[in-house]
């Protein structure tokens, strides 16, 4: 794949700045506009720059977790804030405040709604690293990417080859062709 | 009681969780749960059984105090999980945790060369004893259909146990059919019932029977369900199929406990509604069918084991007719024939297990006799068919004479002279396949053309014997002194009715009617079994008309092929495998069914513009929706999406709701790209290889799901307007801060408010993750791994 350069550094710049920007609006969601979705919306957008300039492999390095894991510590993060405040005799999802005051910062105030705003944050992510790995691996279709070697990646695909029965392709067929 | 059941699970489990690693001591394990129920038991017999024969100031008989344990389970359906153990509840107790505890010791002697997976049965068997008792203490219909259906469970997976042999996983999908359905209907009926009856608890529905129109028609399907479970006709041929178990497991759950769960529903129902509906008919006509065909058949058979199993058909519809019709001091006889046939039907069974192991067959025609030290065995196995058959002094005895004198005495209701012939027909035929079983266990059928292995057959070890020995001593015992169990059986029937006066169990209560007709059914019974060639003759001419009818084993499999050929018809037409059909219909659907009842709401069109900044960006999204629906190109046509994506954040922008649009251009950002990643698998543009009468129609449907949309955003912009509270938002905004501690009022609904609803909404995101990864990667699984390891499995051992 011919990579572009200007694309690649400016992505190489924005990559961090998004995944703070996406941790921005996960902590000050609950005041401001944000929350833990967009938030983990806006981390994946940085993610897919990523995959879009260095490919699935690059998307993996930048995360030592497997997809499905974080995928389920979201999910577990989240339920087990919901569940906690029954374990303590509250309702489920009931949702304490901590006011803190550490050195440097103002008084900083901590809902327990932040932990499950972490959770969803984590399931989007893992959603979306999980749709990479299911449908962005290229080394599954080496064969087009030899063929095709100048096309840059958006127009993969520029001519319709018939894929192997063990593609994932045959999902998205018609059923005569699928059913070879 | 509970408690109880707990033990019964924990050891179940653990017998499953050790696998084959106890090998045959899992059967002691086993035991020990029914030897914990019957030490209970004991403890509580006094007070359960009470003095039935003291009588209080008005002159009724008293019965004893039931132990009650009560669990809340579903408030809100007013369910409660209530365990009753009254002296009827005892009288089964006795049958599932004694006849329970003495196969599981015989069974130590029949699985004395164990084979994998059979030490599971042991823990199953300890399930279904659990399941059994549920059934019999529950007081709570509901909880009794918990525990009936898990009964058909536990009763599948034991018959199918082998699950190599096919005729067993056919015999086990046979049972849990006709128990299944029969389930569901006991289910409906059982609703039917409570609902009318205002209460679902059983020792409350004496005092306040059902009633209404419904009635009728909730004790048929409750008897349905009673049928098959009892192997009533035309419902019995899953009995027999199910002989294909090893014989522990068909003398525990297919002779002496599951079968008569159907009875013991009957039993205790029936003096609650009898003479409503078409109930004491349908269980008259059945029982008694089941009774004369289940002694045909068993008189037909070879296999001493099937021979047993179509006596124990017949033995239930005498049992039918016994409880059916309501009458206690009929009922009465019931009881006591519930004791006597467990006693006798397990003995014998055990037998045929105990000559079936040790000689290799259970054919008539293959036994020649026993040598040495087999002599235990056949004056067991006498005394066990005497006791089937009614001969003096054995309990089998006492319960038919019961049976006959009270039928003679009290039987008062329509249809009871004919029901009493019927009895005495069915017991001259229990009699000639008495005599048939111990002519086969002596070797009288042995044709000289078999091999002869019986003579020289080991006889079997003691632990092998020594639990049937207990059922014969009981039998006799039982028999010479009824007084022993007179009093059991008194109290049981006060608890199935309180309103009864019973009276003695005896074994010789004169020259009587009753005795008069035992005299006649030994007498007949006889010549039968001593002109049996002639008979079997006559049985032979007699049902060679009827060989043209498919049997029941037949018309159960014509059934189930019948359904299946339905369901395929239909998946045919419902899931064609067309993809524009399946969206035709999921539009179609969406778009007619919510839209059509609003249509009428529609009455005035609210302000189009409010905001001058609406109409340029409204304008490129009609513009970009027009141009995504004309172009060629996939990739164009998914710039031109996102172009009404990215317009929709700044429409909400313009609105005010930052926080909606960030989400909006984010998840648009996204969208965009997971597009293109899909959409490099698929052709670059669109190829329409649709014939040309499809466009109007598809052309139709996308302006019918517009049309409704914008239908629907009217109608539910207004739906307020006309609701004189406030929007619930106005609250949300208010609550947001001091309740939620936020100022970001949607965030405070998301993880707050309906966090719930965000909690669910991110488990299907993780399912959807999930699904996406399975589906893309399990069509490419590599080759190698088409070979299943099962089929490996399977060469091997036929190589082996």
């Amino acid at each position: 794949m011919k990579r572009s350069l200007i694309l690649d550094v400016s992505v190489r710049l924005l990559y961090p700045s998004i995944i703070v920007l996406s941790l921005y609006f996960l902590f000050s969601g609950h005041n401001q506009p944000g929350g833990g979705f967009v938030g983990g919306l806006a981390a994946s957008a940085g993610i897919s720059l990523r995959y879009v300039t260095s490919g699935v492999d690059a998307v993996r390095r930048s995360f030592r977790l497997e997809p499905w894991t974080i995928l389920g510590l979201g999910l577990a993060i989240a339920v087990g804030t919901a569940i906690f405040p029954m374990l303590l005799g509250g309702d489920i999802l009931e949702h304490g405040t901590l006011k803190l005051h550490p050195p440097l910062l103002h008084d900083v105030k901590v809902t327990s709604a932040l932990a499950f705003d972490i959770g969803v944050y984590l399931v989007v992510i893992g959603l979306v690293l999980m749709i990479f790995e299911a449908f962005g691996d290229d080394r599954e279709h080496e064969m087009e990417m030899i063929e095709a070697p100048t096309e840059p990646a958006m127009s993969i695909g520029e001519e319709y080859r018939p894929l192997s029965q063990h593609s994932p392709a045959r999902f998205w067929l018609p059923d005569d062709e699928g059913a070879t | 009681m509970f408690v109880l059941l707990l033990i019964h699970l924990l050891i179940g489990t653990a017998i499953l969780l050790t696998g084959d690693r106890f090998g045959r001591r899992a059967f002691a394990v086993a035991a020990l749960a029914p030897l914990l129920t019957l030490g209970w038991a004991a403890a509580q017999w006094s007070g359960v059984v009470g003095d039935p024969n003291a009588l209080d100031a008005e002159g009724h008989a008293t019965p004893g105090t039931p132990v009650i344990e009560s669990v809340g389970w579903i408030g809100g359906l007013d369910l409660d999980l209530v365990l009753r153990f009254d002296a009827f509840s005892l009288v089964m107790t006795l049958l599932v945790s004694g006849i329970g505890l003495l196969v599981c010791i015989y069974a130590i002697g029949y699985f004395a060369h164990i084979e994998p997976g059979q030490s599971r049965l042991a823990g199953l068997m300890t399930f279904f004893a659990a399941a059994m008792l549920g059934v019999v203490w529950a007081d709570h219909l509901i909880a009794l259909f918990i525990a009936w259906e898990l009964t058909s469970i536990t009763s599948y997976l034991l018959i199918g146990n082998d699950d190599r042999n096919p005729r067993a996983r056919a015999a086990a999908l046979q049972a849990i059919f006709i128990t299944g359905a029969g389930g569901l209907a006991l289910l409906l009926g059982l609703i039917i019932i409570g609902q009318s009856a205002g209460t679902y608890r059983l020792s409350e529905m004496i005092d306040s029977p059902p009633s209404g129109g419904a009635v009728a028609a909730g004790l048929i399907c409750i008897l349905l369900g009673a049928f098959t479970k009892s192997a009533q006709a035309p419902f019995g041929s899953w009995l027999p199929s199910a002989m294909v178990a090893p014989t522990p497991i068909s003398a525990y759950l297919h002779s002496a406990t599951m079968v008569k769960a159907g009875v013991y529903l009957v039993a205790r129902l029936a003096p609650i509604v009898a003479a409503t509906g078409q109930w004491r008919v349908l269980v008259l006509v059945v029982g008694s069918v089941t009774m004369i065909i289940g002694g045909l058949r068993a008189m037909r058979q070879r296999d001493l084991k099937l021979l047993l199993a179509y006596g124990t058909v017949s033995q239930l519809g005498f049992m039918m007719l016994l409880f059916g019709p309501g009458e206690y001091k009929i009922a009465q006889a019931g009881i006591v024939l519930l004791l006597a046939h467990g006693a006798f039907k397990a003995t014998l069974f055990m037998l045929v297990g105990v000559i079936d192991h040790q000689v290799g067959t259970r054919h008539i025609r293959e036994l020649h006799g026993f040598g040495a030290g087999w002599m235990p065995v056949k004056v067991m196995a006498v005394i066990g068919a005497a006791s089937m058959a009614g001969l003096p002094p054995l309990l089998g005895f006492v319960a038919k004479e019961k049976a006959l004198d009270t039928y003679v005495e009290y039987g008062d209701f329509a249809g009871a002279n004919v029901t009493l012939i019927v009895i005495v027909v069915g017991s001259i035929l229990t009699f000639a396949y008495s005599a048939r079983f111990v002519l086969g266990v002596f070797g009288v059928h042995g044709q000289d053309d078999c091999e002869i292995r019986s003579r020289t057959a080991p006889a079997p070890a003691p632990v092998f014997v020594g639990p049937i020995v207990v059922l014969t001593v009981f039998t006799v015992v039982a028999g010479v002194f009824p007084a022993l169990i007179s009093n059991l059986t008194e109290a049981a029937l006060l608890a199935i009715d309180p309103n009864s006066t019973p009276s003695p169990v005896k074994l010789w209560s004169g020259f009587n009617t009753a005795f008069m007709l035992s005299l006649l059914i030994i007498g007949v019974g006889t010549v039968l079994a001593v002109f049996r060639r002639r008979v079997a003759a006559v049985q032979t001419a007699a049902s060679q008309p009827l060989r043209r009818l498919p049997s029941t084993d037949q018309a159960f499999g014509g059934t189930i092929r019948g359904i299946d050929a339905v369901a395929r018809r239909v998946t045919r037409i419902v899931q064609n495998g067309s993809l524009p059909v399946y969206l035709l219909v999921i539009i179609g659907t969406a778009v007619l069914v919510p839209v059509v009842p609003m249509l009428g709401e529609l009455d005035e069109l609210p302000q189009f513009v409010e905001n001058p900044l609406q109409i340029p960006i409204v304008a490129i999204i009609i513009g970009s929706a027009l141009g995504a629906a004309l172009v060629h190109r996939r990739i164009a046509a998914i710039v031109m999406l996102s172009a009404v994506g990215f317009a929709m954040a700044a429409l909400y922008e313009a609105q005010g709701a930052p926080d909606l649009a960030l989400t909006q251009f984010a998840i648009e950002t996204l969208g965009t790209v997971l597009f293109v990643l899909v959409l490099r698998f698929l052709p670059t543009r669109f190829i329409d290889l649709a014939p040309a009468v499809i466009r109007p129609i598809r052309l139709l449907v996308s302006v019918l799901v517009g049309a409704a949309i914008f239908v629907f955003a009217i109608v539910s912009t207004n739906a307020r307007e006309d609701v004189a509270e406030e929007s619930i938002s106005t609250e949300m905004v208010e609550r947001s801060l001091p309740d939620g501690d936020g100022k970001n009022v949607v965030n405070v609904i998301l993880v707050d408010f309906r966090g719930v609803d965000t909690m669910g909404e991110i488990t299907v995101l993780v399912v959807a993750a999930v699904g996406a990864v399975a589906l893309a990667r399990g069509s490419r699984r590599p080759d190698e791994d088409e070979t299943e390891p099962a089929d490996l499995e399977r060469t091997e051992e036929t190589v082996a």
